[in-house]
């Protein structure tokens, strides 16, 4: 009750905010007795509790404020909770789906006959009002990567912010990475990649050529121009080129071809990966896994094993996990906690779910708490991993969020049956 | 030769003047006989077991922490705070610092049916071929080879329902199923389970029908094919019931009418024998089908999946009438979208039959896992539940579902020994069950590593 006093007074007064006594979980470490400062949007401070703070109270009880450098700040002290910073879900579809079934609310995959979409981005269709945001963000999540599905070059991801009402506020990066796939079904893997060779040769002929094109003095291309010219920044390595791939013979000629075409290589999926830890280690090449994959659910599957995480961790791959979700990405945390079930490093597991991302995107100072990184932090009654710790607030760069959802709203109606709530 | 034999059981051999004896139920015992079994099941052998210095959550409100469960010839002993003084001629098993459970019970499985590697080979859980099919049989289609079965054992599983798709209205026969490896279906058959019976509604029927441009494709269309079949099966019922007179009365020129197996499952649903366990999601749609129930009064043991329960939750519990849910899906598809992660907890406060289902391989896995959500969802919402209450979400409400309550779901003597030995609290994202037991047999020891159950999966060691 004092809580949600304290997070109501909060909507007038965002500009500083501090909290005291956390058990804060820093890059190196759970750190307890931290105190973190947000000052308009920004961490200033996450350390040891500030000497001078002088926290007074209020008339409203368990409230507290406290002048900070001359600004007024509001102040809350925390008793055992746990703090980390906003949960990333590297692989989602959050955003651009509300029904799955219903084809209307589905914007996940560019149609048409050409499977090469690289111009296509999803940012042009991300959803910012889905009811799936304010659900996302009850499992911790302050943003996520937001991924076009299908083709051999599926289209261009989008890194957004789980906050906003428009697409201008909530898309942070459009244009991300680059999303290509290779597996069973239909025709032969081999062909997969003969297409994806064929296109990054055209792209790199196109970037080499295209004046003379222009001026008619080049072959006419392939492929759409667009497309080509959207490979461009792939080709140079200025943007990574996401494979969503699991056969451990897949991953191998992914690697093979990428170090070939000398792009930049990120694994989705690689329920193989485990297998080839070493290889991918020594390329660098990160991996983005679901914890649960759940045993040889396809011919692509047949070796997964549920300690992939731990094994490629242990080699020295950089380890992210994601949902490959939308209407539940809330379940974050549960596959990071799966994950440790399984050998994962508790604070490695937490890092797969916030800094590593950041880190394997170039997201900057994102998904990790230290000062002047963009206040994106969750406060948790507990264990963020464990499945009865809940979410007691939650900011998008320095702001609190609402944790209120539609689901919220059907309990609230039905609540009591009498009367008749559809009445 | 069952069948003989019961015939002659009628009031035509007793002699004497005509005394008050029930027509022969001819369609049950038909129904038995089709069930005889042809592969053997493996009789519990194994000695006396003691399992001490555990935490123990009986399901049935008691936690005996430590406690101690004794098993013999399969079944539950004795269950109690402490450690019985005389535990000679017991196997001994100390599981200080663990957590025992009853077995968990999945109710709805598609394992065996839609089994691994997903392949067109596998896609034996439809008969999409006519919109009520209730005479074909889940455990005809079941290969007791899925990679899935060993996993879910592995997660603390020892029973599960193994039920047909939703494609048809009704799409036939479950089975109950105990959680060893056999050859065949029929081996693996939960011992004295009821048969039970998938039915359907809502959008999944319609959608594969109507994309055909055939009936039904509209949800009136759904409720007038499932009453048809249903009008069918009394007149089906009377026919039988008619002849059935005639051999009791000793006419010996009485003909069996034909047979008809979709039939003969629909009079065992209005008999009491078959339980329907009906796949909906919308509360209208589930009321649909309790009016249907009504109109040809049978009593509908379970809706599945019923994300909108909630939403009519005084109905069901009145009329005790089940539902199996997840902890927290939703939105999948429209009539999904009302779907809240508080659904386990407000049914259960309200005197409801809750039970949390898997309809999943990987959920199957970790059961206790999305039992201690719903639990923590519940709690945010501020109902009160223990967790005795999630943990009954999981095993003693399933039993019940499946008509199998007084045998397993609670860790209480007499009941079969199908027990979880978890390594940590079961409500905990870190704890594995550590090890498993069916009518007192160890199935599982995630200490001990052991060749794959599925021959699928030998010989695809990686070999590195």
């Amino acid at each position: 009750m004092i809580w949600s006093l304290w997070l109501a007074s909060l909507a007038v007064a965002q500009d500083c905010l501090v909290l005291t006594g956390a058990v804060a979980h820093l890059p190196d470490g759970p750190s307890p007795d931290t105190t973190l400062v947000i000052q308009r949007g920004v961490l200033t401070h996450v350390g040891p509790p500030l000497a001078g703070l002088d926290a007074r109270p209020t008339p409203r009880e368990g409230l507290l404020v406290a002048d900070l450098d001359g600004e007024h700040c509001m102040v809350r002290a925390l008793d055992g909770q746990q703090v980390t910073a906003g949960f990333v879900d590297a692989w989602t579809r959050l955003g651009l789906v509300e029904v799955s079934l219903e084809a209307a609310s589905v914007d996940a995959h560019a149609h048409g006959g050409d499977p090469v979409k690289a111009a296509f981005r999803v940012a042009d269709a991300y959803n910012p009002r889905s009811s799936l945001v304010p659900i996302a963000r009850t499992g911790g999540l302050t943003s996520a990567i937001v991924v076009p599905g299908g083709g051999v070059f599926g289209g261009q991801s989008a890194y957004v912010g789980l906050d906003g009402s428009t697409q201008a506020e909530a898309v942070r990066i459009d244009g991300l990475a680059m999303h290509a796939g290779l597996g069973g079904g239909g025709g032969s893997r081999a062909e997969t990649l003969l297409r994806l060779r064929e296109v990054l040769d055209e792209a790199r002929a196109y970037g080499e050529h295209r004046e003379d094109w222009e001026r008619a003095r080049y072959r006419d291309w392939h492929h759409e121009p667009l497309d080509l010219e959207a490979l461009q920044p792939v080709l140079t390595g200025a943007q990574p080129l996401v494979v969503s791939v699991n056969r451990a013979s897949d991953i191998e000629a992914v690697l093979r071809f990428t170090e070939e075409q000398g792009v930049r290589l990120i694994l989705a999926g690689g329920a193989e990966a485990w297998i080839l830890a070493e290889a991918l280690a020594e390329a660098g090449v990160p991996v983005i896994l679901n914890p649960l994959v759940a045993g040889p659910t396809s011919f692509d599957t047949l070796h997964s094993r549920p300690d992939n995480a731990t094994r490629l961790h242990e080699a020295g791959v950089p380890v992210v996990i994601a949902s490959f979700g939308a209407h539940n990405v809330r379940k974050l945390r549960q596959l990071a906690g799966n994950a440790v079930r399984e050998g994962l490093p508790h604070e490695v597991a937490l890092a797969a779910i916030t800094q590593t991302p950041a880190a394997v995107f170039g997201l900057g100072d994102r998904g990790v708490l230290r000062p002047g990184a963009p206040a994106d932090v969750a406060v948790w009654t507990g264990d963020p991993l464990e499945l009865t710790t809940t979410l007691e607030l939650l900011l998008v760069e320095g702001a609190v969020v609402s944790l209120h959802t539609r689901q919220e709203e059907l309990l609230d109606r039905y609540r009591s049956l009498e009367p008749d709530p559809g009445g | 030769m069952l069948l003989s034999s019961l015939l002659l059981t009628g009031g035509a051999t007793l002699g004497g003047p005509p005394v008050e004896v029930p027509p022969p139920d001819l369609l049950a015992d038909l129904d038995r006989a089709a069930r005889e079994l042809v592969e053997t099941r493996q009789e519990p052998a194994a000695p006396p077991l003691a399992i001490v210095g555990a935490t123990v959550m009986t399901a049935a409100g008691e936690v005996h922490a430590p406690g101690h469960v004794l098993v013999r010839d399969g079944q539950i002993e004795a269950v109690g705070p402490g450690e019985p003084e005389d535990l000679e001629g017991y196997t001994l098993v100390d599981a200080s610092g663990g957590w025992v459970t009853p077995g968990l019970i999945d109710t709805h499985s598609h394992m065996g049916v839609y089994a691994w590697p997903g392949s067109g080979a596998h896609d034996d859980g439809n008969e999409a071929t006519a919109p009520t099919t209730p005479g074909v049989w889940a455990e005809h289609s079941f290969w007791p080879q899925d990679p899935a079965l060993q996993r879910a054992v592995a997660g603390g599983v020892t029973t599960i329902q193994v039920l047909p798709g939703s494609a048809n209205l009704i799409g036939g026969r479950g089975v109950t199923l105990h959680l060893v490896p056999h050859r065949g279906a029929r081996a693996m058959r939960f011992p004295g389970a009821p048969e039970t019976l998938k039915m359907a509604c809502g959008e999944n029927p319609k959608r594969v029908y109507g994309g055909r441009q055939t009936t039904p494709s509209t949800r009136m269309g759904n409720v007038r094919a499932t009453r048809a079949a249903y009008a069918r099966a009394v007149r089906y019922q009377d026919t039988w019931a008619r002849h059935a007179e005639r051999v009791a009365a000793g006419d010996e020129e009485a003909q069996a009418p034909e047979r008809d197996l979709d039939l003969e499952t629909l009079v065992g649903v209005l008999e009491g024998r078959v339980l329907p366990q009906v796949h909906c999601y919308r509360a209208d749609d589930m009321l649909a089908v309790l009016q249907l129930a009504d109109e040809f009064d049978f009593q509908v043991r379970s809706f599945h999946h019923a994300l909108e329960a909630y939403k009519i939750r005084d109905v069901l519990a009145e009329r005790s009438v089940a539902i199996n849910t997840w902890a927290d899906w939703w939105g999948f598809k429209l009539e999904a979208y009302d779907g809240i992660p508080y659904n386990l907890a407000l049914v259960t406060d309200a005197g409801g039959i809750a039970v949390l289902h898997t309809d999943s391989g990987e959920g199957v896995q970790r059961m206790n896992q999305e039992a201690a959500k719903a639990l923590t969802a519940g709690r945010a919402a501020g109902i009160e539940l223990t967790e005795d209450d999630a943990l009954r979400w999981v095993t003693a409400n399933p039993a019940w579902v499946l008509g199998i309550e007084d045998q397993v779901g609670t860790l209480e003597p007499g009941k079969r020994a199908d027990m979880t030995l978890w390594d940590g609290h079961p409500l905990s994202v870190y704890s594995r069950a550590e090890q498993v037991w069916i009518d007192g047999v160890l199935v599982h020891d995630a200490n001990v590593a052991v060749d794959p159950w599925s021959d699928f999966e030998l010989g695809q060691e990686v070999g590195l």
